[in-house]
């Protein structure tokens, strides 16, 4: 399975869905994605993980990229997951601390903390 | 002797065939349906790591992958051919033993963050996988993972 990527506009956040794999193939995609996002001004990002079927260290990195960047312009990236094993993977390396997860794209978007 | 033993060329999009294979043996051979999502995802994470440290020193040959069926057991080994400076380098290490042999030879290429990923990729088998073992010599690195498996219900 390919990775699918679709975003859209919600107030001044930006929603990007994701779905299917998120591996050393398919990862470089989702990094392009996020950074012609930050270049072309999206700072404020929310990434809905609920179609994603697979993640690995690759896609962990460029979320962890993609945190980067917006914060390099005060912005935030936030998750939307509720899936166990996907959200097992953030616990496994500690990163539950380093993203804001949500358990929907509505509480993301209005999330303000 | 191995069940299933697979070869691919060291591509990215190779891996996830390798994850495919992985889990479908595992599961022939008894491996809890539940633990079958943590075989895919660290057998994926060893493969991605061979054919990076396969690009990064321009290694031809290509990633292997055995799957071994025992009695109570399932073991995948993931071995590369990127040759290392020193032996016996073991995961969780840091600073000087911290794999510092697979760091590509100077003058290689190297994407930026590839040495953090591949650090984030051997933590994640840690975490998952709780018989783990990572040797490494001046021909190569191998990762050998074992699991549990549960005995087929006799028939009556």
């Amino acid at each position: 399975m390919d990775l699918s990527l679709s975003t859209e506009t919600v107030g001044d956040r930006t929603v990007v869905r994701v779905g299917g794999e998120i591996d050393v193939y398919t990862a470089p995609k989702l990094r392009e994605q996020l950074v012609e996002l930050v270049n072309d001004g999206s700072y404020h990002l929310v990434v809905d993980m609920e179609g994603v079927d697979f993640l690995d260290s690759t896609g962990l990195g460029v979320l962890v990229g993609g945190l980067k960047r917006v914060r390099a312009h005060e912005g935030s990236l936030r998750l939307v997951c509720n899936q166990e094993r996907i959200l097992k993977i953030f616990r496994i390396t500690g990163l539950t601390k380093v993203f804001p997860i949500h358990t929907s794209v509505d509480d993301a978007v209005s999330a303000t903390d | 002797m191995a069940t299933v033993e697979l070869l691919f060329s060291a591509l990215p999009e190779h891996v996830r065939t390798a994850r495919l294979v992985a889990a479908a043996v595992a599961r022939r051979a008894g491996v809890d349906e539940a633990v079958l999502d943590e075989v895919r995802l660290a057998v994926g994470e060893a493969c991605t790591r061979a054919v990076g440290l396969h690009v990064a020193y321009g290694v031809a040959s290509p990633v292997r992958v055995v799957l071994i069926e025992d009695e109570k057991k399932f073991s995948i080994e993931v071995g590369d051919d990127a040759p290392r400076a020193s032996a016996g380098l073991v995961p969780g290490a840091r600073g000087e033993s911290a794999d510092a042999g697979a760091l590509p030879p100077s003058g290689a290429p190297e994407e930026p963050g590839a040495e953090a990923d591949d650090e984030m990729g051997l933590a994640v088998i840690s975490g998952l996988v709780d018989d783990v073992e990572v040797t490494s010599d001046e021909n190569g690195g191998l990762i050998r993972m074992t699991w549990p498996t549960t005995p087929a219900s006799v028939l009556p």
